[in-house]
């Protein structure tokens, strides 16, 4: 006997239950243009190109080594704008607290949503308070959407050819390894959360390599998943070199500890960028003259070898399937 | 260490008969899964997964029990995250799903987290499910001890604890068990030593390496057990040495006896095998999940749909059975051995070879 569907956490995993949630409930009744392109945002139709996008924030704890709930708001929904070829201009920003929240924690999430907004050259320009009773929330979820100029139209995961270059802007896991290490009470060391604005390098990278063929976030999932979403369905595959994956080692300790793998830990601060082959050194420099990408590496390619795939090379001279993130343990990381 | 190139390059020059070699430790597994080793071995010689992962060797109806009690007013289960998506005997029940219907199961990295929980609710019983085998025994027998020393009433442990030895034994028993060689655990024999291994050879004639969990370290083994089989000369070769000792972790072993004790147990797969499990000894009475909720021993398994009893035994190979990446896959897992991050059938699923 098949038993009744609920909603378990897997299906905010950002894996293959997400995606389901979506293309079974969501985009039936709601689909239309904008929202079935299912992009970190969504592309308005209109005088001035609009990108239009949302996000959640349910992270516990809610600080942690590099960041916090309220810099992971501004974060999260500037990143997921660029990544269209947006600039981000206006955010909204809803609170839901708990009954019994200090004031305090309350005043450094603020501030701290306000120190990356400046660093993003964004504003919260319209906003919502909530407060539930004690025991109802898990003392603060935040909403934020945002607005932006849409200002390099046309990037896709269908302008993909083969032997175009995968670029990461930096190490992969560290904020998914730093929010779950602190969750067990073991965090200790160097272990951070990349947490960071990336609309400038974003917009830097789309300025000066015309050719960047698509930009996506790492963010749940992780680069595993982004890239499968990148030629789920398509006649190209992509093949990464597990040598050149960049992982500090105490992300690398950590997910050992956790039994958990970097390349499915959530990401935000990194952005993933597609680039014609011959335009892979420029585009590296590009990223590396800012700080969040200076550790930007070519971690693969574009391949007509394996259709709708991503595969990895591994040491031994293996080649193995790279899935899309399949349930994992992933609590509350962002 | 030498590299990888070097060793494959000996495996191979060694020029091996057919033969099947068992890892009997669920991380062992996922590394040769996850590097691709059984791509780069000589035709013929195969790895097959034996009873190493110990949320996969639970029986469904242990899974039923733990299920039940979950919904108890006033428990709060306290796991490790693997067992959370464990199905029980209804396809899509788990404690996960339990937990989604208000049960409380809280997931914990080591026992002595579950005792802090019990203290922080001292109006509820906090179960652990203590699952594992010689590796996490100590851990857990020392958290039935603190939370006895401690006054911690609240807290119980369901020892789910078993024994590499009896099982391994039990397989070596069974009909038409063509192993002809064991990668051992490298993890249960820092606890047991490798001398907890020498009735493999001396027994059953049968080649033994205590491996680490490196691809290298893996091959390394590979290559001493096929060089043992080409000689003829099995015996226990110690290839972990950086953490295994001949005797053991004597501390480790000693809190042990002092507070489990072996007892029958069933396992998925094998049944009911004397001495194969660890029960909390009398005096720990206080300390035991089973005593204080009356669970009673069940009955040997019914059969089932699930073939993870045959993956776990060697006898089928995850892609060979009906139900693989079809009906049974990580996110709906029909069998404990596609959800466990230590199970072959997850680590057969996660990592699928690529080819052209």
């Amino acid at each position: 006997m098949k038993m009744d569907e609920i909603i378990t956490l897997d299906y905010g995993s950002g894996g293959k239950k997400t995606s389901r949630l979506i293309e079974q409930q969501i985009l039936p009744a709601l689909g239309n243009p904008a929202l079935s392109a299912l992009g970190d945002g969504a592309l308005l139709p209109g005088g001035d190109r609009l990108v239009f996008s949302t996000d959640s924030f349910v992270v516990s704890p809610l600080f942690f080594p590099g960041g916090d709930i309220g810099k992971l708001s501004v974060c999260g929904t500037v990143n997921d704008i660029a990544m269209c070829g947006g600039e981000p201009k206006y955010l909204s920003c809803a609170f839901i607290l708990e009954e019994g929240f200090p004031m305090e924690n309350l005043e450094k999430i603020i501030a701290s949503m306000a120190g990356a907004c400046e660093k993003a050259g964004v504003q919260i320009v319209t906003g919502d308070t909530k407060v539930v009773e004690k025991g109802r929330g898990d003392g603060l979820y935040i909403n934020t959407a945002g607005i932006g100029v849409l200002r390099y139209p046309g990037l896709s995961p269908r302008n993909l050819r083969p032997g175009d270059a995968v670029l990461i802007s930096g190490t992969m896991g560290d904020h998914g390894a730093t929010v779950m290490l602190a969750r067990s009470g073991m965090l200790e060391g160097e272990l951070r959360s990349d947490c960071a604005c990336l609309n400038h390098m974003a917009l830097d990278l789309l300025d000066k390599v015309p050719g960047v063929r698509v930009l996506r976030d790492p963010t749940r999932g992780g680069v595993a998943t982004t890239l499968n979403e990148f030629v789920e369905g398509s006649e190209l595959g992509i093949e990464l070199i597990e040598r050149a994956l960049p992982v500090r080692p105490a992300v690398h300790a950590a997910c050992e500890m956790l039994g958990l793998d970097p390349l499915y830990c959530a990401n935000e601060g990194k952005l993933l960028a597609v680039v014609p082959e011959e335009q892979t050194e420029a585009a590296l420099a590009v990223l590396r003259s800012h700080e969040e990408g200076a550790n930007a590496v070519c971690i693969g390619s574009v391949t007509g070898d394996f259709p709708g795939r991503v595969v990895m090379k591994t040491p031994l001279g293996g080649r193995r399937i790279l899935q899309k993130l399949t349930g994992a343990q992933l609590p509350r990381i962002c | 260490m030498p590299s990888a190139e070097t060793l494959i390059a000996a495996i191979r020059e060694l020029r091996p008969e057919p033969v099947k070699l068992m890892e009997v430790c669920g991380t062992h597994t996922h590394a040769i899964a996850r590097s691709g080793i059984k791509s780069v071995l000589p035709e013929g010689v195969e790895l097959l997964s034996g009873p190493g992962c110990p949320v996969c060797v639970t029986p469904t109806e242990v899974i039923d029990q733990i299920l039940s009690l979950s919904m108890e007013p006033g428990v709060i289960i306290a796991s490790y995250g693997d067992m959370l998506r464990v199905p029980g005997s209804r396809p899509g029940d788990s404690l996960q799903r339990r937990r989604a219907l208000g049960a409380r199961v809280e997931i914990v990295y080591s026992p002595m987290d579950a005792i802090e929980i019990a203290k922080q609710n001292p109006a509820k019983e906090v179960v652990f499910l203590g699952v594992g085998f010689e590796t996490t025994a100590p851990g857990t027998a020392i958290a039935a001890l603190t939370a006895a020393e401690q006054g911690v009433r609240n807290f119980t442990v369901w020892s789910l604890l078993k024994r590499v030895e009896p099982a391994l034994r039990a397989l070596l028993r069974s009909e038409n068990f063509q192993v002809k060689g064991f990668l051992c655990p490298g993890h249960v024999a820092t606890i047991i030593g490798a001398e907890g291994f020498r009735y493999l050879p001396e027994e059953y004639g049968m080649p033994a390496v205590i491996s680490g969990f490196e691809p290298e370290d893996i091959l390394l083994a590979v290559y001493h057990l096929l060089r043992q089989l080409k000689e003829g000369s099995p015996r226990v070769e110690n290839d972990y040495p950086r953490a295994v000792s001949a005797k053991g972790n004597l501390l480790a072993q000693g809190i042990m006896a002092r507070c489990l004790a072996p007892r029958t147990d069933l396992w998925r797969g094998l049944g009911e095998i004397p001495d194969s499990g660890l029960g909390l000894r009398p005096q720990l009475r206080e300390q035991d999940a089973q005593v204080r909720f009356g669970l009673e021993r069940l009955p040997a398994p019914k059969p089932t749909a699930c073939r993870c009893g045959e993956v776990i035994t060697g006898r089928l190979r995850p892609a060979d059975c009906p139900l693989f990446g079809k009906r049974c896959t990580p996110e709906d897992p029909v069998g404990p051995c596609m959800v466990s991050s230590e199970g072959a059938c997850s680590a057969a699923y996660l990592y699928r070879p690529a080819s052209p």
